[in-house]
Formats: C-alpha cells, sequence, structure tokens
C-alpha cells in the first residue's frame, strides 16, 4: 500500500470533473419533476446531447458552440416527450424509456461519422492568482467552465424555487395541477417548458462527457450516467443542495476508489467497486428521513378536462 | 368471417414462404457486449461479421444484437434469435458463457460458438485467440520505455484471459526492466468510456506513463493523449486513429477467417463442436504497425519476438516463473500447458513480483 502516491488535491479537483455530467442532468431532471413530470428519458438526452455536441464542436472547432448545441439537442428530444405526455397524454413512465432507447439509436446514427476524431480541448478557465494559490488553486480555481455552470445552476435553480414567483407556480404546478389550474396557470405550458429545461440540461451534462471527460465519441459512451442523474434526483428528495451532495460524494467516491485501487489498498475490490453506489445511497437516504417527500402531482396525467 | 380466412390464409403462405427462404440461406447470428462503434473489441467482431458477408453474398443472412448486458438478458436475446432460425449463433463475450449452454441445451439443432470461454457442449464451439502473446510484445515495450517505472493496467473483471494478459505483460516488462511496477485497476465493465477514461487519468496521476488496458473503448488512449508523455497500445483493435499520438502499437483480434471457416462448416454439414486457441502463428492475433515512437532497436526486439511466438520456437510464459505466493509454477525451460491445474486456460493467479490481489 503507498498512500502517498494519491494527491489529495488532484482527487479532489477530479471528484469535481467526475461529478458534474450527473449533477448537471440531475438538476435538470430535478426541475422537470418539481413540474410533477417524470421523464425516464434523461440517458437518452445525455447521450444525444453528447453527439450534437460533439459534432458542433468538430464543424465549427468552438467548444462553446458545441455545448449550446448540445443543450439545443436535448432540448429538441425532450420536446417529443413533452409532445407525447402534455399533448397526447401518453403514459411518462412507458414514454421516457422509449426516449432512452431512441436517443440512444439515433445518436448512433448521427456519430457514424465521428468515432475516432479529436474535438479541439476546451480551455480551463485560468484565473490568474486564484489557480496559483497552493492545493485550493488546484482544487478550485482550474477547471473548465462547466464545472462552475453546474455549480451555478444548483444554486440558481435552489433559489428560483425558494424565493420567486415561478418557481412558485412551478412547485403549484407540481404539486397539484387541478388546483394550479384552477388558479388560471397554464399547466401543460408550464410542464412543457420544465421539460426542455431538463432536456437542455440533461444535453449539456452528455457533452461534458464527449468533450472534456473523455474527450471522443463513442457509441453509448454516457453508460448510464443518466440513470445514475435520476435516482440521485429521488435521493436528493427533490432538493437542489443534495443533488449537489449526491453528485460530490458519487464522484468523489467513485475517483477515490479508483486511486486506492491504484495505491493497491488491501480492500476488496468488489466493496471499493460498489462503494460510491453504497456510499451515495446511504448518505441521501440518511438525510431524507425527515418529512421531505415527492412532487404530489408527480408522475400523474393532466388534462384540463378531468 | 370470410376477412379472418384471408388473414390466415395469407400468413401462413407467408409462414411457408419465409421457411422456405430460409432454408435458401444459412442464418448466422451475433451477440455483442458492447456496441459496433467502440472502437475496439465488438468493433472487431462486427468486422469478422461483415467478412462473411463479404466471402459468402446472397448465401447466408447475417444478424446481430448489440449492448447485450451478460446475464439473464443474454439468454433472452440468444432464444430470439434461434427462435427466428438461426442456423449459427457466435456468442463473442466470456460473460455469456452459462448463458450460451443454457440456451444450446434448448436448441439442439442450433449450432452455438462462444468467444473466450471453456465450457463445450454437442452444439457449442469455443473459440479464442492467445491474447497473451500480444501482451508479451506490448510488456517488452512497456518496459523498456517506461522512465518512471510504473505501468499502469486497467483490466475489465478478474477472468483467466485478463489475469493471463496481465501476468504475460509483468513478466516481460519485468525481464527488460527489473525495476518495473504494476499499478492494476479493476474497472468492473467492459465498455464505460467515462469510466476508463476517470481509471487512465488516475493511473497517471500516480505516475504511471505507460497504460495498458483490457477494456474496449478508446477513452484510456484520449486521456493518454491528454496527459502529454504516456503511451499506450490499440486493444482489440488497431485504433489507428490514436497513431500520431499516443498509440504506440496494438492487438488486433483478426476473426474474419475464423468466422468464415465455421459459417462454411455449417453450409457444408461439417460442423463439430470442438475447441479452438490461436494465437499470432495462425493470424487470429495481430500485432499492429510500431510507430517510431518506440526506439529502433526495442522495436526490432519486439518483431523478433512477434516472429518466434508466431513460429513456435518461443512461448510467452516460458520458466522459470514463481506465483505470486513465491510457489514454483514453471521450471526452467519448461512452458505453461493450455489446460489442466496449473494451465492457461483457467489461470487464477498473479505471478511473483505483481502486488496487489486478484478480485475474487
Amino acid at each position: 500500500m503507498d498512500l502517498s502516491a494519491i494527491n489529495p488535491a488532484l482527487l479532489l479537483a477530479s471528484l469535481l470533473v467526475a461529478a458534474t455530467p450527473i449533477l448537471i442532468a440531475g438538476i435538470g431532471e430535478l426541475v422537470v419533476e418539481r413540474a410533477g413530470v417524470l421523464n425516464l428519458g434523461v440517458e437518452g438526452m445525455m447521450i444525444t446531447g453528447a453527439i450534437c455536441g460533439f459534432m458542433a464542436t468538430i464543424l465549427t472547432g468552438s467548444p462553446a458552440l458545441g455545448f449550446l448545441f448540445a443543450a439545443l439537442g436535448g432540448a429538441v428530444l425532450s420536446l417529443l416527450f413533452a409532445l407525447l405526455t402534455q399533448v397526447a397524454l401518453a403514459n411518462q413512465v412507458a414514454s421516457g424509456l422509449a426516449l432512452t432507447l431512441f436517443g440512444l439509436g439515433l445518436s448512433a446514427l448521427l456519430g457514424q461519422g465521428y468515432v475516432g476524431l479529436k474535438p479541439p480541448a476546451t480551455p480551463k478557465l485560468d484565473i490568474p492568482l486564484l489557480s496559483d494559490i497552493p492545493f485550493f488553486g488546484t482544487v478550485l480555481f482550474n477547471h473548465d467552465i462547466i464545472v462552475y455552470l453546474g455549480i451555478a445552476l444548483v444554486a440558481g435553480v435552489w433559489a428560483a424555487l425558494k424565493y420567486t414567483r415561478v418557481g412558485l407556480i412551478l412547485r403549484a404546478v407540481g404539486e397539484n395541477h387541478d388546483a394550479a389550474h384552477a388558479l388560471g396557470y397554464k399547466v401543460v405550458r408550464i410542464r412543457v417548458m420544465a421539460i426542455m429545461f431538463g432536456g437542455a440540461c440533461a444535453g449539456l451534462g452528455g457533452a461534458y462527457i464527449s468533450l472534456i471527460r473523455v474527450p471522443q465519441w463513442t457509441e453509448g459512451m454516457t453508460a448510464g450516467a443518466g440513470w445514475i442523474a435520476l435516482a440521485l434526483v429521488v435521493f436528493a428528495s427533490w432538493k437542489p443542495w443534495r443533488v449537489l451532495l449526491g453528485a460530490w460524494l458519487f464522484g468523489g467516491v467513485t475517483v477515490l476508489q479508483l486511486n486506492l485501487q491504484a495505491a493497491g489498498v488491501s480492500v476488496p475490490v468488489e466493496i471499493l467497486s460498489m462503494s460510491p453506489y453504497i456510499i451515495t445511497i446511504i448518505v441521501l437516504v440518511i438525510m431524507s428521513a425527515d418529512k421531505s417527500r415527492a412532487p404530489a402531482s408527480l408522475g400523474r396525467i393532466f388534462h384540463a378536462s378531468s | 368471417m370470410k376477412f379472418t380466412k384471408i388473414l390466415a390464409t395469407a400468413a401462413v403462405a407467408l409462414g411457408l414462404a419465409t421457411s422456405a427462404f430460409a432454408q435458401d440461406k444459412t442464418k448466422v447470428g451475433f451477440i455483442f457486449v458492447g456496441p459496433i462503434g467502440d472502437g475496439g473489441w465488438t468493433h472487431e467482431h462486427n468486422v469478422g461479421r461483415l467478412a462473411v458477408e463479404a466471402e459468402f453474398g446472397d448465401k447466408v443472412e447475417t444478424t446481430y444484437v448489440e449492448n447485450v448486458p451478460e446475464g439473464a438478458d443474454a439468454e433472452r436475446v440468444m432464444t430470439q434469435m434461434a427462435l427466428q432460425g438461426a442456423d449459427l449463433i457466435f456468442t463473442t463475450s466470456f460473460g455469456y458463457m452459462d448463458p450460451t449452454i443454457n440456451v444450446a441445451k434448448k436448441f439442439p439443432d442450433v449450432k452455438f460458438e462462444h468467444a473466450t470461454g471453456y465450457k463445450q457442449a454437442d452444439n457449442v464451439s469455443v473459440y479464442s485467440a492467445r491474447f497473451y502473446e500480444g501482451r508479451a510484445i506490448q510488456g517488452h515495450i512497456a518496459g523498456k520505455m517506461t522512465k518512471s517505472n510504473i505501468v499502469g493496467y486497467i483490466g475489465s473483471f478478474p477472468i483467466p484471459e485478463v489475469i493471463r494478459g496481465i501476468n504475460s505483460a509483468y513478466i516481460h516488462a519485468k525481464k527488460v526492466n527489473p525495476d518495473v511496477e504494476f499499478k492494476i485497476v479493476w474497472a468492473f465493465t467492459w465498455f464505460d468510456p467515462a469510466k476508463e477514461a476517470d481509471a487512465a487519468k488516475v493511473l497517471i496521476e500516480q505516475g504511471a506513463d505507460v497504460i495498458l488496458q483490457h477494456t474496449d473503448s478508446t477513452a484510456p488512449l484520449a486521456a493518454a493523449e491528454a496527459a502529454g508523455n504516456v503511451i499506450g497500445f490499440g486493444q482489440a483493435s488497431d485504433m489507428a486513429e490514436f497513431k500520431d499520438g499516443p498509440r504506440v502499437s496494438s492487438i488486433i483480434d483478426a476473426w474474419g477467417p475464423y468466422y468464415i471457416d465455421r459459417v462454411k462448416a455449417v453450409m457444408d454439414g461439417t460442423w463439430e463442436s470442438k475447441s479452438t486457441w490461436d494465437g499470432i502463428g495462425a493470424g487470429m492475433v495481430g500485432i499492429g504497425d510500431i510507430t517510431d515512437k518506440v526506439p529502433a532497436d526495442v522495436k526490432a526486439e519486439a518483431l523478433a519476438m512477434k516472429e518466434a511466438l508466431a513460429d513456435g520456437s518461443y512461448h510467452a510464459f516460458t520458466g522459470p516463473i514463481n506465483k505470486q505466493d513465491g510457489s514454483a509454477w514453471l521450471a526452467e525451460g519448461e512452458t505453461a500447458e493450455d489446460y489442466g491445474d496449473n494451465g492457461l486456460a483457467g489461470m487464477n493467479f498473479f505471478v511473483e513480483g505483481i502486488t496487489g490481489d486478484i478480485p475474487e
């Protein structure tokens, strides 16, 4: 065993990177679910975002445009889900699963000519002075802009849900869509917008994997990250800061267990491998022991006549 | 009444038509563990499938299913393929071993070919390639080229095939560089680019400047490229798109000739259950172009080793070799058996010098 081989600054820095895709996708899904819609298509929207962002970056040479198109791609795909569930009143679980399958297939098709290409590197936000601080500079101030965007999104969503009128309306729609409708709010329109926000976030999260974390395009490369993001929202009791905590825990333990393995720690590898899942679940379940619960209208179909 | 009758007749006619049609063509199914675009393992199996199509043209019909999880799902997909009239089914991952045997029992007339496993039946053949021969060459290059003396190894699952690769690479790295140390990370997946990239990054952070991988995607090479000054190898496929970067050579699985051979046997009615395990000599394992990053003398030694492995004058596991616990495995000059208690096929131990335990 050689724990000195593990550099804590690099470990914490890679924690932030490993957590970012599920964090961004998770915070998007949180908004969707707070509006009372259960979209199981996160994985499909993520992988679609991954390929849309990758294609746009290769074609334009600009990662910024890539991320923009990734968000757009995810949002457009989520419109399909919105059409099915909000207009055609289809079952949300089935539609979400279908969206995942569709997204995986569509991305494989779109990505045909993009296997093996290398995207231009996304520049790190090199903040002068701050990034030179020993330890903290490496951990906090030496990342690409998307890492900070993810954290900003969490703060933004939290503030919006808690303090703004928009947030209040969104929550009303999610808790009791009939009452919200009776008050004159456009339930379907609000939900469609929430779904598109969720799609855009999932797309961003996917593009983070294909443009920064890996960075290349491979079919099926999100490999279940969308499902982790979904589970995270539930275990976080639909609260933004807990999604952040859960994502960091999950990302952190994932990176830590690889580090421990490489350092030759004598803990059975199986236990190390399942530790990210176990630890994240345990911590979030303990935290959700308070009186938090799912939005009351989650997954229920709304029609103005009923 | 009349309408249903027409429908029924049509259905019967259609059924007859398809079965008559099916008799003309040999139907060959493939079960893949990853997507065909993974750039590695599954990609090469698909190349083999396309070779079958190119060889037999209209006489053969191939189908495939991608991303089939190892386990109960695999059994369902195989059953489905057999019900749809497949004559021959290739199941191309180690974890399909028991599902293949189970399904084969239910369909005695369908032939199965399981890759990298060891369970045979009357209608189940097994085939694999001696990837460890390629690993020997990789180990040699790795041992010569590492400056930090730390080689990172991304393992997938602790199965004999992967363990053989680690041992073979380690023995040959150690031979040319006594100070070399292997850091091994088990990813517990064949295909998850993000996780593979993380594993590579961790190994690089802990000082590795050579990355060997036994997972299927090109993500570790991408991570090596991003880090600079780190080299890696193509796994299962040439991964030639990284030639300008970290990839200095590769192990290429060439399944095409074997697949053509077996499909031909089914067509001729000469198919028999057998066990095939071919290496560099038979052309099932290819060594990809060694790039100029490798010094000329090291390249020459690697190519010489390739020749010796191919003509059988050198065996990748030649004694004296001890097991990790220090007990003797191979005596001076002795070469490893394929089968038996200490055989290569069921290898479940590290050789002396490797640190860390194999997960149970």
